[in-house]
């Protein structure tokens, strides 16, 4: 049975690993090759590494970090920040990244996501969006969340699946860093809206949190940072409770 | 022993390379034709579309190769599609080594296509180690290759398929073992034994 992925979410700046409060305050949590290493082998499904100055400073995604995680990490790995051409993306795929989140740069320019999955096949990229509630309105925000857009979660995502992309990333504004658990009805919705997987991001604070995406938002996957990095909740921990809970979940060797 | 991992225009080559460094194996990347007949062992990976991979294939000869190996090639994900006769993916005609047709899935409820993400192998023999039964392995794919007398794992989603297959000195797998943590491991040491 396919199982629900649990996904530890690196954010990366200067080669460290961050995790800031609402996107603003940062702080440090390691060495990011180290801490992916680790969790692989604490049985995480999947890794997510963001450069997250990338697109504010200009920057692109250091590739070499992205190498030096290929080569020691032996589970999947997602690649985001400051990605916003074909020629962005080819170096990162051909260090050994399995797929690339595109968030900013797709909202200005939407054919991104078509040429990506033309070029690379949908199963490389997933479509990273970043919403909050504005006049009861999902709305969709860019450049690490600081700017508001014209854009509505539930037609951006259905917009994206039809260009090409193979996974959404959702991360409820609302809820990033506050620990109060994921936005489950705009994730319910979604999963019911799409045909492709879905991974909720932002709010998780225990491992209630969890089950409650998984049950009632029936995401696919499920992504966190500062719980995993301050040893919060240990991972192996969460995916036993989640197991009891009669999830399907992947056991380890 | 050599290895030889063959380069063509899909992804994921490194990925696997990486993996065989990790578990200390020499191999080469190469597309040259007597570098792959003379290796040991050879890797056909891949992540791509069936149709502009095949006709890279064939335009580069490495169709008639491929077919005409007689050491172990494992096929990975794209590499396992492209081993059958024909895929659905652009109705494309492929190196034709196991008999079988390449099918999209068709959801029954509201199963998401592509099938990505970690399953388990509920019945395994042949070259694979028993104990890989009820293991779970890194799936993304849109096509599946149906159960046949060559599969050597099924998993199941959707409907039960084969996740392992093999015909004589041809084996394949259609999840990442480059990407399936310990247990893939063991499924690339399983090949390199052959």
């Amino acid at each position: 049975m396919l199982t629900k992925r649990i996904i530890p979410c690196l954010d990366i700046k200067d080669g460290r690993t961050v995790k800031g409060v609402n996107f603003l305050e940062l702080r440090d949590a390691g060495d990011p090759v180290a801490l992916g290493e680790m969790y692989a082998q604490q049985g995480a499904d999947e890794l997510v590494f963001l450069d997250i100055s990338a697109t504010n400073e200009k920057r692109k995604t250091f590739v070499k970090l992205v190498r030096e995680i290929a080569a020691h990490v032996n589970i999947p790995f997602t690649v985001g920040g400051g990605i916003s051409s074909i020629e962005d993306v080819a170096p990162l795929l051909e260090a050994g990244a399995d797929k690339v989140s595109i968030n900013s740069a797709a909202v200005s320019n939407p054919q991104l996501i078509d040429d990506l999955a033309k070029a690379f096949g949908s199963q490389f990229v997933v479509l990273a969006i970043d919403a909050r509630k504005v006049n009861n309105q999902w709305t969709v925000h860019t450049h690490g969340g600081s700017r508001p857009t014209e854009k509505k979660l539930f037609t951006w995502a259905k917009e994206g699946q039809s260009r090409g992309a193979g996974e959404i990333l959702f991360t409820s504004m609302d809820h990033d860093g506050t620990k109060s658990g994921f936005a489950v009805d705009p994730l319910e919705k979604l999963n019911q809206l799409l045909q492709i997987p879905v991974i909720a991001s932002g709010g998780a604070g225990n491992m209630s949190h969890f089950l409650e995406a998984f049950v009632i938002g029936k995401a696919d996957a499920a992504l966190a940072a500062t719980l995993f990095h301050f040893g919060e909740i240990k991972i192996p921990d969460l995916k036993s409770y989640l197991s009891n809970h009669y999830l399907p979940i992947r056991k380890t060797i | 022993m050599k290895i030889a991992v063959i380069k063509y225009n899909a992804g994921n080559i490194r990925s696997v390379a990486f993996a065989l460094e990790r578990l200390k194996v020499d191999f080469t990347i190469t597309d040259h034709p007597e570098e792959i007949q003379q290796a040991d062992k050879v890797i056909f990976p891949g992540v791509g579309e069936a149709s502009t991979t095949m006709r890279y294939l064939k335009d580069h000869r490495l169709d008639d190769l491929i077919r005409s190996l007689k050491q172990p090639v494992l096929g990975i994900c794209l590499g396992m599609q492209l081993m059958c006769k024909h895929s659905e993916e652009n109705d494309t005609p492929c190196l034709g080594i196991f008999d079988e047709t390449v099918r999209l899935f068709v959801p029954h409820h509201h199963e998401k296509v592509p099938h990505m993400g970690w399953n388990s192998l509920t019945t395994i023999n042949d070259w694979l180690p028993s104990d890989l039964k009820d293991q779970f392995v890194y799936f993304v794919h849109s096509f599946y290759v149906p159960l046949s007398a060559h599969t050597s794992a099924q998993t199941d989603y959707i409907q039960t398929f084969s996740s392992a297959m093999r015909k004589d000195n041809f084996y394949a797998v259609q999840f990442h073992p480059e990407k399936s943590g310990p247990v893939g491991e063991k499924v690339i040491q399983a090949f390199l034994r052959q």
